[in-house]
């Protein structure tokens, strides 16, 4: 019997370049919601490209690629485009989910993967100049992006980023609300001063969902930050159980 | 840069307003330079190679996004009255270029060399000294960096650097050598030895003389820094007596305490506890004060970069960082700073952002610390570090066996941190920041992350493990080699640049290094492989006690590890000790010297005191959430700005944790440092089982910055804190486990006159938490419920708070210890384990009145105390006496609180909705109006 129920949970891929490091805090939470995270170092992604195929779902972890060095996400975009660009397209054209996170998010940008390819956007510095540790609410809006359709609570979790300020034309910031691919939108307060209070983006598809806010660090109710005052609810695991449910359905 | 090549010069500018312009013109006008209009800041990269178009389209897709950024390759003439250009020396780390040059050599474009440099863009009426002062107080800082005014910057020669190649010198050392001749030895290399230490040395080479390399390492060695010679001295204090010498006090103390939970204390990298069976903790804490005075981005970031390689080469997991910092009071005039001081906002901005920088891009969460301010600091300061890590599975601290193999990880080794040790153990003066450039460096927390995530496969990989701090390789290979003996060979060493010499390797004091001792070193290889983490082996441990350096198979160095680590003389000090006034003012008195006290004034007050004042613009840097483990934050309450007590680190699914919390109180040091040392042990105790830690599973750190020991009254003062230290230590059977001392925190300003800091103890406690469900914050929880104080309050106010904002130069005595404390602090926790209590805050400076506000702004709540007989008090609101908490209890369990604690409570208000703190009919204070000046205060 349990061996069935390992059979059934999907392998979730969580790619990591030298720098990242919430890797093992999605891999906890892709666990607590039923998937099996494996770690893919940058190293064994060139090696072997092919092993990425296996993958169910595919996670770009939160940190600091490569020191964040030439601007965040820059260079984890090029190393990932030039290693597996191909197999993250046919990934997405497959309906395999994909979620990439603060520093995964600034990635899949960067690779124009997100929002899309005649979407240009960035995410710049924070309106405030510095890197911010802080808790934030976030809503779920997207009837189309796989990852918050059917989430009904807002989530509370962190942000940890200096470069979370969502930039986009106002054609595409259009595009985007007529397109339904704005995902989550902060409420009760813009951290960075993002366009549209936008936090986090689907691509077309609603497969691909980039935000800048750590939903891996709310998982268990404990770690709610009004714990201590009877806080609750607003799990940041709800989101990482529709990406599983998804690819269970 | 060769000639041979095109060099070609890439502009990249903010789209929009640039913020990193706004911070440097905000920090300007502090320096007085109110006439600026703007600075703006422009990213240049200099490439070598003859680029053709698809390698610069390829450059500007990786450097540029055009909805942020624009792009011009050559050199622009700005629109603007003046600009500044700034590049870093040879070696500095500059991950930009790095990280260039990998990926263009990945992408095969024809790259041949990258550098990379900062233009300020400046408008507004300048003379050329403020322009001069812009550029040396905040643009650029000599230390790291060189730069060009008004005109374009041309980037050093960076391959094939030009320093001749120096082979071992041999410096005569006859046995007859006078001291006076020792003496300028001493001094020509920069030794910082002690004249009986050089006597040594010279006896010990027989009149043979000594090679360079040799003498710089037994340097290093001996050095205040690494030897610990005040702690370790024989101590004649002025009646006569002869004292243990300070370190084995504390380890006596350790002994004596016998606790159950320590695994290893004042041996190795860290002290090792465990609270529970499998699983051990590595606890450390370290200084870095003088990198940065000099450089305080830099000496920040890489004095947390060494702090956390300390808990590696304790074999543990670094899980979180700490820091206690102290800095000159944020209004401190320009006018008034010394020469070659930085303002103590430019101090702490660098500060704070280097240790941001670390912790944040290593992935650990920086959970705890205290911010201070004193014009004691302003020259002189203090940066304190600490990492905690884990282990599972049982500890063994093995020694190297001969055959094994000495192994370098991490970073590749260059000029840079050259002489750190002896450097730190020396006097600032206004020239230290140019000729002590090479002492300090910028971290690479990359690198460390890859050390972290290689040595996390497992102990397996290795034996013996040491991280190379401050006197580099000598320092490390020396330690493990002490007894048994290694040889080494530098030539096949991984190098920055070329062009060092073998002492300059040797010393080296590159960051992001270990050492390990290996018996097989291929599956080591491998893992290191996996990662990306360069991995050399440089020789072998041998067995016959000699340290011997080869360089090309030629010996550079060879000496005894015996002479080399016990061979130093003890050293002879004497001390005065203080006499402190310990008579305690009657109510009298008090009225007499404090005067006519108007309670919500001086309130308000105390509230915007930068020492008292919110920290969370600080908080808010550091990522404090990664790991998902930060149970109690430091920042918690209705809106999540109050300030914890202590810190509570649960892995997600664990049902215990660990509290770690800071005592600290250099003003009380001043007047009477033994009860200094009681106060701040009782402190960190306190806000550890404040938040819910058991009393009688406590660990202590001791980090002692000081000014120079050999200044009898100054030493009597270490011996008095170290004694307080003692007494607290097994008062409460928490023992000290590791401890370290940076002494000669003085400088010696243009004014001739001397500049030393308050003796600064911090103590760090870190407590197990047996259930992480019953853990307290402070801030207020609920309307009705009733606060109780639990201690007594005497008339306690030397150094404290309110005698600092009225100015008063007496202000009495230091508070004194509780002997009731440890018996309390068990009661209290069993309340709180049985869910009595809750919310808790400890009390201290500014004393109950400063408690009860901060518990009601965190709250968002409000207090009535009108019925409390002491409430109009002056005495007993502001007396900074130890031992004290404040709780919140349910109506229902009051009763049952207040039979507990007996005699040392009583009720202090009802918790009301109402945003006001009522302390009487007519005294009254809004609880909004605190919380703002409590928040604006700089």
């Amino acid at each position: 019997m349990e061996d069935i129920e390992i059979m059934m949970s999907p392998v979730a891929a969580v790619l990591c370049a030298p720098g990242t490091n919430r890797d093992a805090d999605v891999s906890f939470a892709l666990q607590q919601a039923g998937a099996r995270p494996v770690t893919f170092l940058m190293a064994d992604i060139v090696a072997e490209p092919s092993r990425i195929d296996a993958a169910d779902i595919l996670v770009i972890a939160g940190g600091f690629s490569y020191a964040d060095a030439l601007g965040a996400g820059r260079l984890f975009a090029v190393e990932l485009q030039d290693s597996i660009g191909d197999r993250i397209a046919s990934a997405i054209k497959q309906s395999r989910p994909v979620i990439g996170i603060c520093n995964g998010f600034q990635t899949l940008v960067r690779m124009g993967i997100l929002p899309g390819p005649n979407q240009p956007a960035a995410l710049g510095h924070n309106d405030a100049g510095v890197f911010d540790c802080r808790w934030i609410e976030m809503e779920p809006v997207s009837k189309k992006c796989i990852w918050t359709r059917y989430l009904t609570q807002n989530i509370a979790c962190p942000i940890a980023h200096g470069e979370g300020r969502f930039t986009a034309k106002d054609s595409t910031l259009a595009s985007l609300k007529e397109n339904d691919q704005v995902a989550l939108r902060y409420v009760n307060g813009n951290p960075n001063g993002s366009v549209y209070d936008i936090a986090g983006v689907c691509d077309d598809s609603g497969v691909v969902l980039g935000l800048m806010p750590h939903p891996e660090n709310h998982v268990v109710a404990r770690q709610h930050p009004q714990f201590h005052r009877g806080g609750s609810g607003g799990l940041g695991l709800a989101l990482f159980q529709e990406g599983v449910n998804y690819v269970c359905k | 840069m060769s000639t041979s090549s095109t060099q070609n010069r890439l502009e990249i500018r903010c789209l929009g307003k640039d913020p990193r312009g706004q911070r440097f013109l905000n920090d300007a006008y502090d320096l007085g330079l109110t006439r600026l209009q703007e600075i703006n800041v422009v990213d240049v990269y200099f490439f070598l190679g003859d680029l053709d178009t698809k390698e610069t389209v390829a450059l500007e897709k990786i450097l540029v996004d055009p909805l942020l950024e624009c792009v011009s390759w050559g050199t622009t003439t700005p629109v603007c009255d003046h600009f500044v250009e700034t590049a870093l020396h040879t070696g500095v780390t500059d991950s930009p270029s790095h990280q260039l040059q990998r990926i263009s050599s990945r992408l095969g474009l024809g790259i041949e060399d990258v550098t990379t440099a900062k233009r300020f863009e400046i408008s507004g009426t300048l003379n050329s000294d403020e322009l001069e002062l812009l550029v040396r107080k905040l643009l650029a800082n000599p230390v790291i960096e060189y730069w060009s005014i008004d005109s374009p910057i041309t980037p050093v020669v960076l391959a094939g650097s030009a320093t001749t190649l120096t082979s071992v010198q041999w410096v005569p050392l006859a046995l007859n050598a006078s001291d006076e001749q020792l003496q300028k030895l001493n001094v020509e290399r920069g030794l910082a030895l002690d004249i009986e230490e050089m006597r040594a040395v010279r006896e010990h080479y027989l009149g043979l003389g000594a090679r360079d390399i040799e003498l710089e390492a037994i340097a290093q060695t001996w050095s205040e820094h690494c030897a610990h010679k005040t702690f370790r001295a024989s101590i004649t204090t002025d009646s006569g007596q002869v004292l243990q010498s300070l370190i084995n006090q504390l380890r006596t103390t350790t002994d004596t305490i016998a606790a159950p939970f320590v695994v290893s204390s004042f041996v190795g990298n860290a002290g090792v506890i465990s609270f529970v069976e499998g699983t051990t903790i590595a606890l450390k804490c370290e200084t870095h004060n003088h990198p940065s005075a000099v450089e305080p981005f830099g000496g920040a970031n890489t004095g947390v970069g060494g702090v956390i390689r300390d808990v590696l080469g304790a074999s543990h997991l670094p899980i979180a960082c700490t820091n206690i910092l102290c800095f000159g009071p944020p209004d401190t005039p320009g006018s008034d700073l010394p020469d070659g001081v930085f303002h103590p906002r430019r101090i702490r901005a660098g500060v704070v952002a280097g240790i941001a920088d670390y912790g944040n891009k290593i992935g650990l969460p920086t959970v705890a610390g205290a911010v201070l301010y004193d014009p004691g600091y302003t020259a002189n300061p203090l940066v304190y570090a600490g990492c905690i890590g884990v282990a599972y599975g049982k500890y063994v601290a093995e020694a190297p066996q001969p055959g094994d193999r000495v192994v370098v990880l991490g970073g590749r080794t260059g000029r840079d941190g050259l002489r750190g040790a002896t450097f730190s153990s020396m006097t600032m003066d206004a020239t230290t920041g140019d000729v002590a450039g090479a002492s300090v460096q910028i971290g690479d927390p990359i690198t460390e992350k890859l050390l972290i995530d290689v040595l996390g496969r497992g102990q397996h990989l290795f034996r013996t493990i040491t991280d190379c701090g401050a006197g580099g390789l000598s320092s490390a290979i020396g330690e493990m080699a002490e007894g048994v003996g290694a040889e080494v060979e530098l030539s096949g060493l991984p190098l920055k640049y070329p062009g060092l010499s073998p002492w300059e390797i040797w010393l080296s004091e590159a960051q992001e290094r270990m050492v390990v001792a290996v018996k097989d070193v291929k599956p080591l290889q491998d893992a290191c492989n996996t990662y990306g983490i360069e991995c050399t082996d440089i020789g072998v441990f041998t067995g016959d006690g000699r340290l011997v350096v080869r360089n090309h198979g030629d010996i550079i160095f060879d000496l005894d590890t015996e002479f080399l680590h016990n061979g130093r003389p003890q050293r002879q000090m004497d001390a005065i000790m203080p006499t402190p006034n310990r008579m305690e003012m009657s109510r009298e008195e008090f009225e007499t010297v404090f005067g006519d006290i108007d309670i919500v004034s001086c309130l308000k007050q105390l509230l915007q005191h930068p020492n008292i004042s919110s920290k969370e613009a600080i908080i808010h840097r550091y990522d404090h959430e990664i790991r998902g483990a930060t149970l109690v934050r430091p920042l918690v309450g209705a809106q999540l700005d109050g300030h914890a007590d202590g810190v509570v680190l649960a892995e997600p699914l664990d049902t215990h944790g660990i509290a770690i919390g800071i005592g600290v109180n250099p003003w009380f040091g001043v007047l009477d440092p033994e009860r200094m040392a009681l106060s701040v042990v009782d402190e960190a105790i306190r806000n550890v089982v404040s938040v819910g830690a058991d009393p009688d599973k406590i660990a202590l750190l001791d980090n002692f910055s000081w000014g120079d020991p050999r200044r009898q009254t100054t030493l009597g003062h270490l011996v008095a804190a170290v004694r307080g230290c003692c007494t607290a230590a097994l008062k409460f059977s928490a023992p000290f486990v590791s401890g370290k001392d940076s002494l000669n925190n003085e400088y010696f300003g243009s004014d001739g006159e001397r500049h030393s800091v308050p003796p600064t103890l911090v103590i760090t406690a870190v407590g197990h938490v047996p259930d992480a469900n019953a853990t307290v914050t402070p801030d207020l929880k609920e309307v009705s419920n009733v606060l109780i104080v639990l201690g007594s309050t005497s008339c306690e106010f030397g150094a404290s708070h309110l005698a600092k904002i009225l100015n008063l130069s007496y202000s009495g005595v230091v508070p004194n210890s509780d002997d009731n404390a440890p018996v309390r602090y068990r009661v209290l926790h069993k309340a709180i384990r049985n869910g009595l209590i809750r919310s808790c805050h400890d009390v201290s400076e500014g004393g109950i009145a400063v408690a009860v506000a901060e518990m009601a702004i965190g709250g968002r709540l409000g207090v009535d105390m009108s019925q409390c007989g002491f409430a109009t008090d002056p005495q007993w609101l502001f007396s900074e006496s130890n031992s004290r908490f404040i709780v919140e209890v349910a109506p229902k369990d009051v009763s049952t609180v207040l039979e507990l604690f007996a005699d040392s409570c009583c009720v202090l208000g009802t918790v009301t909705e109402k945003d006001v703190l009522q302390f009487s009919l007519h005294q009254a204070v809004s609880v909004g109006e605190l919380c703002n000046l409590w928040k604006t205060s700089k």
